[in-house]
């Protein structure tokens, strides 16, 4: 698992337009700069938002990558329920490190 | 001149790109209550604005956060992301890049804070710059506290920080104006979204407004995931301010949950002595 990569293409995707639009047009060179899974890829690719929040992606990070790929809002956070009821809890990150 | 005016305020991104689906009430409400902070700040005769916020993955990320970082540009885009998502449309915002860098190098006296003459403002300082400076006419200074990615500094760091901005403004000749914004209890972006802990944010609030250091720096991280949230981690800010008004009081100008906001919204200010 490689959560840290997941988020830094994420990161990069919501605040540069240049990469944005390299990955509308070649998604896989995207890709490719980062050390991923092929279960990262794969929902990334999909999209499998309510994977990618059982892998641990921030929600500050994945509901943009969710409007980008046009989720609207009711329908991203339904994404992360199914994903719970789909894969089970998180794996890591923010919302598996403390509390519950 | 002394610090002319401090507080706090709210800046989920539901309240300006989900405004349509909120009881129009309590939206105006909200509304109303910016708008107080507006003209108080005006009044205030502030020449520059201090916000400090917690942005989220907008420009700092896990291959080098800094826990402390204040801007030093001459000018700042934002928002960073979809404006129509967010409700805002993309502008400039004036900086004070003199200012800062006084500002900077007092502070560096008792915090080793990063700064940054490149910034891209997301939603945790647009939100409420929209509604603070809506026309983008009064020179912003942007200070993040990191709250987002783990480990994040101490309250009783972002206390001192508060302290710390506090002795730099005073050592300025200009009129200062700060606000803290963040959350207080929310799950935002999480499958937890609307879920607010009112008894919690009435109980941080009362310990805010009447600045009871102790109590303020009590919460352990876990506790206020457990109670208010990841976004809870954000009550750094107010504790920032609380400790840039250490002595003084405050007074809550609005509070109300709105879910479709993700936050318990929140308007309130500090007294400057």
């Amino acid at each position: 698992m490689s959560l840290y990569y997941v988020q830094k293409l994420l990161y990069n995707l919501n605040r540069d337009e240049a990469v944005r639009a390299r990955f509308a047009d070649d998604m896989d060179s995207v890709l490719a700069d980062y050390d991923l899974t092929e279960e990262e890829l794969t929902a990334i690719r999909k999209p499998d938002i309510g994977l990618l929040y059982v892998l641990g992606v921030n929600g500050q990070l994945l509901m943009h990558y969710a409007a980008l790929k046009q989720f609207a809002w009711d329908e991203y956070l339904q994404a992360m329920r199914d994903g719970v009821a789909e894969h089970g809890p998180v794996r890591e990150g923010i919302y598996a490190m403390v509390g519950e | 001149m002394p610090l002319v005016f401090a507080g706090a305020c709210s800046h989920a991104p539901g309240i300006t790109g989900r405004a349509d689906r909120a009881d129009p009430v309590q939206r105006d409400g909200l509304y109303a209550a910016f708008d107080r902070m507006r003209r108080a700040i005006e009044d205030s005769g502030a020449e520059a604005l201090v916000v400090i916020g917690a942005e989220h993955f907008a420009n700092f990320f896990m291959n080098n956060m800094p826990a402390f970082c204040m801007g030093m540009g001459a000018s700042y885009t934002g928002p960073i992301e979809d404006e129509a998502w967010l409700g805002i449309d993309r502008t400039q915002i004036p900086g004070a890049p003199d200012l800062s860098r006084r500002l900077i190098t007092n502070i560096m006296n008792e915090i080793d804070v990063a700064y940054a003459e490149e910034w891209q403002f997301d939603h945790g300082i647009m939100v409420p710059l929209h509604f603070l400076t809506p026309r983008y006419d009064m020179p912003v200074i942007p200070v993040n506290i990191n709250c987002q990615g783990p480990p994040l500094a101490p309250l009783h760091r972002a206390w001192k920080f508060g302290k710390a901005l506090r002795v730099a403004c005073d050592a300025a000749p200009e009129k200062i104006a700060i606000v803290g914004t963040g959350g207080i209890s929310h799950w935002p972006a999480t499958p937890d979204s609307g879920k607010i802990n009112e008894a919690w944010d009435r109980e941080f609030l009362d310990r805010f407004v009447n600045n009871r250091r102790r109590e303020l720096l009590s919460y352990t991280d876990e506790e206020t995931y457990r109670d208010g949230g990841q976004g809870g981690f954000e009550i750094r800010t107010f504790v920032a301010v609380a400790g840039a008004t250490e002595g003084a009081t405050g007074e809550i100008w609005f509070y109300e949950p709105i879910p479709i906001f993700a936050v318990g919204c929140t308007v309130a200010t500090m007294n400057v002595i």
